[in-house]
């Protein structure tokens, strides 16, 4: 039985003893994979439709492609524009890189977030529901990538980042961002038939790629994988990040809570107990 | 049956008015009304509220300096960070009096019982204001949305359980102010459960303010981010508290020296010193691991920037160096020492946890965070208005003063 058997084994025994004691549906776990988007940044021109595809999307500012020479500076995701592309000028010539949220496999903005409004969608994009945020921004502290965007300027403020078209995706559609790339720098699909092709492309062209699958085992694992022509330093990505996930850094601190909460009062009766007879035999 | 419950109803009425009487003539300011910390403090609430109108209607930067890469400024570092960590005194003070029944140092549980609640429920209080979206703020309580694997969560939690456990300790003496007898007996019977309930979500949730940062580890510099953050959290809360009380004692005994029993003042010297000894030996546990985490990873390299001389002054000058002034000081029962040490260890905690939350947080990055002229309008106020509920509450209720019932005291 190799592990997905396995799964879908337990799986089903869980489902049988979830349904016996109510009629939901039985949850398929095992056949959730998460899906994402390669991009091949050797592909990229710069054309920056994906900025304006995803703009009109979202109901954000469009920003004006043809003519606003927003290339010549760097430019951060903002809560006007969820992603952004940058040339890079390398040993390799101009490269472009485009930006968003990378939908890490395990969030650490959903890991931080008291209310879950920072939410690991179970087909993987990590979206923000503002019926529960409470704007307290731990996410954009947490955030390995500094990704979610606060509007400062508005009294009912809302994150802004990259929802990876959660709702299109829902329909069976790409992101607005995929859809509208004319050279298929960008590639929609699930994570795992992802990294087959990418290893595919680098394996058939050692000359063209850098031997390396940016988010591949990032903060571990991204939805959002990169391929590059020169080392991702060059290009602007976070590389000391490790490959450890995020919401692991917090998960001994929250083991250890249930031992302090309930093994502490205890010792402490005993304390009061031992400082009782003390007293009464002075 | 009917004239019974008339006369019983009248005399309720009557019961009602003369404790609305009771409460309006409390409420009523005592004392003079221009002091010099009147005159001073009262603009700045006044200013403070103004600001945070502003706020609420136009937004977190109509008044503060935050940014997309410094999301939390003065009001979450120093507000909240630092305040909790400043009223840990409350915890320490009930665990040596209720739990190891050390009766030396009763005459100041309650005072510092009533700064740590105030202290929470104004600092913590003060995490309103920052909140984007306050009005969602419950709903990490009322469960709909659960964030179980957030330090937040707990954070939160731990905030309000511990205001309550606070209350809870506080409140004989509020039974006793309002002569309520049979109520006070049975609030006091509830003490030594919040006291232990109270010990227990302080060590989680002070521990946990440092479990904050853990998921920065790519922001912090690496002389501050240490995997170990909730327990340096944690020792130094012990340190910062007792500081706290012999800073807030020495003044209380100045300001409210009519309150005191002039029986105790000799007293109180020989308690500061207990205090100063507590706050050597959590300092110096303090100081060790700070030494010992930075021997482990072997950090010397970082020492040459301007960053390692900044760290070298929070830890030698604001830890080593009143760990050792408060040892003398004990040792040479010389109680200006202690007060100077316990002004640096205040410092110094201040200045770690800034440096966590903002100085060394994205150190990296090319903007720099300067808390606005109206952040630290806002930080005032708070610390001003909490400065004045405590004023009015020391002056009517029996927290300084002994206690009427001091005899019975178990």
């Amino acid at each position: 039985m190799n592990r997905r058997e396995f799964l879908k084994v337990t799986g089903a025994a869980g489902a049988t003893l979830a349904a016996s004691g109510a009629q939901a549906e039985p949850p398929k776990k095992d056949d959730t994979e998460f899906v994402g988007v390669l991009v091949d940044t050797t592909r990229c021109i710069g054309c920056r439709s994906c900025e304006s595809a995803c703009s009109q999307q979202h109901g954000l500012p469009v920003p004006d492609i043809e003519n606003d020479g927003a290339l010549e500076a760097k430019r951060n995701t903002s809560e006007r524009q969820r992603t952004v592309v940058n040339r890079y000028e390398t040993d390799e010539g101009p490269v472009f890189v485009k930006k968003q949220c990378m939908h890490c496999w395990q969030p650490a903005c959903a890991a931080a977030c008291l209310t879950n409004a920072m939410y690991k969608t179970r087909s993987g994009p990590v979206i923000w529901r503002q019926g529960k945020c409470m704007g307290c921004r731990y996410c954009m502290i947490s955030c390995p990538f500094d990704i979610p965007k606060f509007e400062y300027d508005r009294w009912n403020p809302r994150i802004e980042k990259c929802d990876l078209c959660a709702e299109r995706i829902a329909q069976g559609k790409k992101p607005a961002c995929v859809a509208a790339c004319p050279t298929d720098a960008l590639m929609f699909g699930m994570k795992r038939d992802l990294i087959e092709v990418a290893r595919v492309r680098v394996y058939n062209h050692p000359k063209r790629y850098v031997r390396k699958i940016y988010g591949e085992h990032e903060v571990g694992g991204t939805g959002w994988l990169y391929l590059s022509a020169v080392p991702f330093e060059q290009l602007g990505f976070p590389t000391h990040l490790g490959t450890t996930p995020y919401p692991e850094f917090t998960r001994d601190f929250l083991y250890g809570v249930p031992v302090v909460l309930f093994g502490l009062p205890a010792l402490l009766l005993g304390l009061n107990l031992l400082a009782e007879r003390k007293k009464q035999e002075a | 049956m009917d004239s019974t419950a008339a006369v019983s109803g009248g005399h309720l009425g009557r019961e009602l008015r003369g404790f609305g009487r009771f409460l309006l003539r409390e409420l009523k300011p005592r004392g003079k009304l221009i002091t010099p910390f009147n005159v001073i403090s009262l603009p700045i609430i006044v200013l403070g509220i103004a600001i945070l109108i502003v706020r609420f209607v136009r937004g977190l930067g109509s008044v503060t300096n935050l940014s997309q890469e410094v999301p939390w400024g003065l009001w979450i570092g120093f507000d909240v960070v630092t305040g909790v960590a400043l009223a840990g005194g409350a915890y320490v003070i009930t665990f040596v009096v209720y739990v190891m029944r050390l009766e030396k140092y009763r005459p100041i549980v309650r005072v510092t019982i009533l700064n740590g609640l105030l202290a929470y429920v104004f600092y913590a209080g003060a995490l309103v204001f920052d909140l984007g979206r306050p009005w969602n703020i419950i709903n990490p309580i009322i469960g709909n949305s659960f964030g179980y694997n957030s330090v937040l969560f707990l954070v939160a939690w731990h905030f309000l359980l511990y205001m309550i456990a606070e209350f809870v300790e506080f409140s004989p003496v509020v039974a006793e102010w309002l002569g309520w007898k049979r109520v006070r007996r049975l609030l006091r019977s509830l003490t030594l459960g919040a006291v232990i309930f109270g010990i227990t979500l302080s060590t989680l949730h002070q521990s946990g303010l440092g479990a904050l940062f853990l998921m920065a580890k790519a922001k912090i510099h690496p002389l501050w981010y240490t995997e170990f953050i909730p327990i340096l959290f944690f020792v130094s809360s012990i340190a910062a508290g007792l500081s706290m009380i012999i800073i807030e004692g020495t003044i209380s005994h100045r300001v409210f020296k009519d309150q005191i029993d002039p029986r105790r003042h000799g007293t109180f010297e020989e308690l500061v010193f207990g205090l100063a000894k507590g706050a050597a030996i959590s300092l110096f546990v303090y100081y060790f691991f700070k030494a010992l985490i930075f021997i482990h990873e072997q950090h010397w390299l970082l020492l040459g920037d301007a960053w390692g001389v900044w760290y070298l002054i929070e830890v030698v000058g604001f830890v080593l160096t009143p760990c050792v002034l408060f040892a003398y000081a004990v040792r040479n029962r010389r109680l200006g020492v202690v007060r100077v040490a316990a002004l640096l260890t205040v410092t110094g905690i201040v200045l770690n946890r800034l440096n966590i939350s903002i100085i060394a947080f994205n150190w990296r990055s090319e903007t720099h965070y300067y808390p606005s002229w109206m952040e630290i309008v806002v930080t005032l106020m708070v610390v001003f208005a909490e400065i004045w509920v405590f004023r009015w509450v020391v002056n009517r209720m029996p927290v300084l003063r002994p206690s009427a019932h001091a005899g019975q005291e178990t």
